[in-house]
């Protein structure tokens, strides 16, 4: 060490002590242009400048920071003192500087007039680019690394910022250190920071691109991929277009990043990244070189969560597909998607949104994958795709049955593209048009968010062409003939009623319509009969109480022998109708067939429904006065077009939840409104005094297996109908004596069957619950069922927050609210 | 365009005839003898029996019975000296004099054919006229001259063309300088065929149905005419000047079956009766739809226009409709 003190060291102390004591202003004017020499490039001698970077700077900027006040700085007039005093700052050595300004900050109290100077200055700081400059210098820095813990520092006070800021600024924060702000403009410092470094390179500097990956990282790692990434893939998607050594700065930045910040990292880059290329031109290879990124692109993304959106999707599997040897990662995915996809456990235990991510998938994974990758492992995917259909086709969740057709049919299309294509029946709905759309191959040069607007304005354009097209020619030579036509007197006569010919035979009586569904081989008397015996049974009740068992009977073995419109709903709403006129014989029987043996699925199910919908009518308010001129319960009304497609249960289901959903809405609503509603028709209730025969009867077997029936095993769809069925013939006894026991039957039932793995029974026993809660009156509900309801509460908490259903959810917390306000209302004021 | 209006409800029958006692097959207007002033309907049924109708009372004047209860299909008056033609399903065309009201069979002619097709007439210089009606092959017509029931020739498809049976005919003639006679024929197979018949040959033959052809009208001035047949679609056809046959348009039915088209008079007007038990009605030259009469409870059989506009309707249900509308004022 040199033992005599240095011209730099004594200078500095001079000036220390000057400006510590001295009170002139032109003194320590004076004093500080002489120091500030040391930071010029020609006035002093290399040597001295590094002498005095190295060891001076940071006491000096220490003691310039202390002595920062109102009366310091106004020595001299104009600010040329502040103005002097900031340039020490603005163009000192980056990281010392940056280091005091931050230290300065977090050592003041709140805000005050040195607070907001030193703010200020550091907003300076900020825009004059300081901060590019310092991760430049740390780039720089390899042959020579500074200490880690100066870096470590350097790196949370640049990526905390706005943390520390605010928490020392609160309300006076400065717009810059809003995160809003600040990760926009690090994003270009890094940028900056970044061509410094490829400069160097490109001059043959060796340089080092870890601190810059560190802040990525850590920036990410803090959330806050939007802002940066927003701003800083862009810029890099420019610069590495056309330039490999850019291209090596980003694989190196992306290599460096530390493992624990890479999931972080990448996540946001997918999400950013507007296409498969960019991401491989950030990423490189990185997928195969680092484990950590092979996990979470290959596994976590795909399997472990479900909140990438489909242009996400694309852009990461379109990444593994871009290189040959990211392929068989590729390949591999495409394998256990299939195989998370067919799973039944995944099935079971995962929730819907999840499925249609890993179906999503499936298919972009298809699309990307070419004829002989696919050929090779074709065996593999027919059998997983075999089990899976399988599978998805069993589920009583519409969606799922839904998705596993159309993933299926994509499937086999690119599997078989020769044989004859597999086809299903099933409704569109915005989801498969979604996951349709993603079948066919995208364009190889154009991001998603290219081919979305080339999609958008093109839709409607050719759909109005088509619309004049094949609106126009029609109506044009007709128009013309018309107008050339002077004879005008041929004003065409009301031929509304010009409909398809119906058969006059309908047959007058129920026992002529009886003979003709039975035995009639005259197909016109059959449909006619068939479509006149709702009205007749209701007109003449008492004809039908002699034969309504009989008539119960023809109805539920009804075929369709000869194509009718419509023939389900007539069927059901015949069968309606006879069970509302004799409610206690035909229930009855109605319930003994279904748990005999020999009926098909689709029979037990319309018996469900059937039951239903009469109870429903039953307990129709001012029934009486109004049946003759009552319109066809709604259900199958709406069940009607859509019975049309065929589609087994889906609708019946949606009619299912509709009404259970809105009933307890309405009921729900006058709870918290009071009786505000206009005044129901009154009467006695005539479901009272024969619910039992619709209710016990059905929930007395269910655990007796048939050989062609078995609730609790295979045949889940039935049970889960016959839950919502019991739900909701719960919900129409209401107001009825025989309420409570139901209720205690009903809560028994849902106790045993509560850890059903189905959903669709899940949601049953909820709703179940529900009609239960609302049907038995509160003082015997708390009274006679208090146990039941309390081990009740304690399952819905439970399915609450861990089904993996989202509707089932849903319904447990709507549930346990109506438990809270039973509770509340019956107990007002907790005694005191 | 103007806004749509609501088009005038459906209108009644002018007046319905009852006391056919069966079903009416067929169905026929008659100027009548001079003494009679009014127009005549004749109409025949089901049991043999020919009625002629006077729309002024609108009672049965006369009854003829020369079919032996058996249906009577055809009815069709010369146009001089007061004659009736009637063709019965007891294989029997009978001419009967009508003149100063006499109702005396004084001709008939032996069917060799069982079908349904009905026969057609052609008046030449009086008293001579031709008439067509299905011959002894079943794929067969024969053409008479009359009254002196010498066989003119025998119209037969030739082998390879298999149409079937004929079902309907309609004898008309070119109305320029030299008239040709020409016979339209509907097949059982869907197709009518254009005969030269002083050539004996086909001039052109177009297949405008899926169906048996129920029956056809032709309008020789527009040189365009209408086919109806079991199927659900009436097809309109042209004849070009290469005496060729061409569908113009169909127009699509509610109900299938066309029992019998008829075109009014005045070329105006178009009206089929239908097995869905409705007569409708069509602008002639447009084809646009102008009214379904649904008054019948039971298949139309046959309609008929008179010379003043008038429509008549008869049907399985032993009534005659007869309607009024858009008649020239």
């Amino acid at each position: 060490m040199d033992p005599a003190p240095s011209s730099v060291r004594l200078a500095v102390r001079d000036a220390i002590h000057t400006l510590s004591s001295s009170e002139d202003g032109g003194c320590i004017f004076s004093t500080l242009v002489s120091l500030k020499r040391y930071l010029g490039e020609a006035e002093a001698l290399p040597g001295e400048r590094e002498e005095f970077a190295r060891l001076h700077f940071s006491p000096l900027l220490r003691c310039l920071v202390s002595k920062l006040s109102p009366d310091w700085l106004q020595l001299l007039p104009a600010g040329q003192l502040e103005e002097l005093w900031a340039s020490f700052f603005l163009q000192g050595p980056a990281d010392q500087a940056f280091l005091v300004l931050m230290e300065a900050i977090e050592g003041t109290a709140g805000p005050s007039y040195r607070l907001m100077k030193l703010a200020r200055l550091l907003e300076q700081f900020l825009h004059a680019g300081r901060v590019a400059v310092l991760m430049g210098e740390q780039c720089r820095q390899r042959a020579q690394p500074g200490s880690p813990l100066l870096r470590e520092t350097l790196l949370s006070k640049v990526v905390c910022l706005p943390d520390h800021l605010s928490n020392r600024l609160q309300r006076e924060n400065l717009a810059l250190f809003l995160p809003q702000g600040y990760f926009p403009l690090l994003g270009e410092e890094l940028v900056r920071a970044l061509h410094v470094v490829a400069d160097a390179l490109r001059g043959g500097v060796d340089c080092s691109v870890a601190f810059a990956s560190q802040v990525l990282g850590k920036v990410c790692v803090h959330g806050r991929q939007k802002e940066f990434l927003g701003v800083l893939v862009p810029r890099l998607a420019a610069l590495t277009r056309d330039d490999a050594l850019w291209q090596r700065v980003c694989w190196h930045l992306a290599e460096r990043v530390p493992d624990r910040a890479m999931e972080a990292v990448l996540m946001g880059l997918v999400e950013a990244a507007p296409g498969p290329e960019v991401l491989s031109r950030l990423l490189g290879n990185l997928v195969i070189k680092n484990k950590k990124t092979r996990f979470v692109m290959t596994r976590k993304l795909l399997f472990l969560q479900h909140r990438c959106t489909t242009p996400m999707l694309q852009s990461l599997l379109g990444y593994l597909a871009a290189d040959s040897q990211r392929r068989p990662l590729l390949v591999q995915a495409l394998k256990e998607l299939l195989e998370t996809w067919g799973s039944s456990s995944a099935m079971k235990h995962t929730p819907v949104p999840q499925q249609h991510h890993v179906g999503k998938a499936i298919l972009v994974c298809l699309a990307y994958l070419g004829e002989a990758e696919l050929q090779d492992i074709r065996e593999e995917l027919l059998a997983s795709m075999m089990a899976g259909v399988q599978n998805h086709l069993d589920s009583s969740l519409p969606p799922v049955r839904r998705l596993g057709m159309v993933v299926a049919e994509a499937l086999s299309a690119r599997l078989h593209p020769e044989g004859p294509p597999l086809k299903f029946q099933y409704e569109e709905d915005e989801l498969t048009r979604e996951i349709l759309a993603l079948v066919a191959p995208r364009p190889a040069d154009s991001g998603p968010s290219n081919l979305g607007l080339r999609a958008a304005p093109v839709g409607p354009e050719t759909r109005a062409d088509d619309g004049r097209d094949v609106g126009m020619p029609p109506v044009q030579p007709e128009g013309a003939d018309s107008e050339r036509d002077s004879d005008d007197e041929f004003v065409p006569y009301d031929m509304s009623g010009d409909r398809e010919l119906r058969s006059s035979k309908a047959p007058v009586y129920v026992r002529d319509c009886l003979e003709a569904l039975m035995t009639s081989e005259d197909w016109e008397r059959w449909e006619a009969a068939l479509r006149a015996l709702e009205d007749l049974v209701y007109r003449s009740p008492a004809a039908t109480r002699e034969v309504s068992v009989g008539l119960a009977q023809v109805l539920l073995h009804l075929e369709e022998k000869i194509c009718v419109a419509g023939f389900e709903a007539l069927r059901r709403r015949s069968l309606v109708a006879v069970t509302v006129t004799d409610p206690a014989r035909v229930a009855e029987y109605l319930t003994t067939q279904f748990y005999a043996v020999n009926y098909s699925l689709r029979q037990r199910m319309d018996i469900l429904d059937v039951l239903t919908l009469a109870a429903q009518e039953l307990s129709r308010p001012g029934r009486g006065s109004t049946a003759l001129q009552r319109s066809p319960p709604s259900p199958g009304g709406q069940g009607e077009p859509a019975l049309a497609a065929s589609q087994l249960s889906g609708v019946v289901h949606a009619d299912w939840r509709a009404v259970v959903e809105t009933r307890i809405r309405s009921k729900t609503r006058r709870f918290s409104k009071g009786p505000s509603r206009p005044d129901p028709a009154c009467g006695p209730n005539e479901l009272s005094s024969v619910v039992g025969w619709f209710f016990f009867p059905l929930i007395r077997h269910f655990d007796r297996p048939l050989v062609t029936f078995d609730l609790l095993g295979d045949d889940r769809l039935v049970l889960g109908r016959l839950t919502h069925t019991l739900g909701a013939l719960m919900y129409l006894a209401v107001n009825t004596t025989v309420a409570v026991p139901m209720g205690k039957a009903l809560l028994e039932f849902v106790w045993v069957l509560r850890f059903h793995t189905d959903a669709y029974v899940r949601q049953g026993l909820l709703s179940a619950t529900a009609a239960v809660l609302l049907s038995v009156p509160a003082e015997r509900l708390m009274g006679e069922l208090s146990e039941e309801l309390l081990e009740a509460r304690a399952w819905l908490a439970d399915v609450a927050e861990e089904d993996p259903d989202g509707d089932c959810r849903a319904l447990a917390v709507r549930v346990l609210l109506l438990t809270e306000k039973l509770r509340d209302r019956l107990l007002p004021h907790p005694s005191p | 365009m103007a806004a749509p209006t609501r088009p005038p409800p459906l209108p009644d029958p002018q007046f319905v005839l009852r006391g056919t006692q069966s079903a009416v097959h067929a169905l026929h207007f008659y100027r009548g003898t001079q003494g009679q002033g009014c127009p005549l309907l004749l109409s025949g049924s089901l049991s043999g029996l020919v009625h002629i109708w006077s729309l002024h009372t609108r009672r049965a004047l006369t009854t003829l019975d020369g079919h032996g209860s058996q249906c009577v299909t055809w009815l069709q008056t010369l146009p001089h000296g007061h004659q009736l033609l009637s063709q019965g399903r007891d294989l029997r065309l009978c001419l009967w004099d009508l003149a100063e009201g006499r109702n005396a069979v004084v001709d008939s002619v032996r069917l060799e054919s069982v079908g349904f097709c009905r026969s057609t007439v052609l008046a030449g210089a009086p008293p001579r006229w031709m008439v067509a009606m299905p011959g002894r092959g079943s794929d067969e017509v024969e053409i008479l001259e009359m009254p002196s029931k010498t066989s003119v020739c025998t119209l037969k498809p030739e082998a390879d063309a298999k149409p079937g049976m004929p079902m309907c005919l309609e004898l008309w003639q070119q109305a320029d300088s030299s008239p040709r006679p020409r016979l339209l024929a509907g097949y059982e197979d869907g197709s009518v065929a254009l005969w030269d018949v002083s050539e004996r040959k086909v001039c052109s033959r177009v297949t405008c149905h899926t169906e048996p052809v129920m029956g056809l009208d032709f309008d020789s001035q527009k040189a365009r005419g209408v086919s109806g047949s079991a199927e659900k679609v009436l097809a309109v056809w042209s004849l070009d000047e290469q005496q060729s046959l061409k569908v113009c348009r169909t127009h699509e039915l509610t109900n299938p079956g066309i029992a019998d088209v008829m075109i009014r008079p005045d070329r105006k007007l178009l009206a089929t009766a239908g097995w869905d038990h409705r007569v409708r009605i069509f602008h002639w030259r447009t084809m646009k739809p102008l009214a379904v009469l649904d008054f019948h409870t039971a298949t139309v059989h046959c309609v008929a226009f008179a010379d003043d506009g008038l429509l008549a309707a008869g049907s399985g249900d032993r009534r005659i409709s007869i309607w009024s509308l858009y008649q020239r004022t």
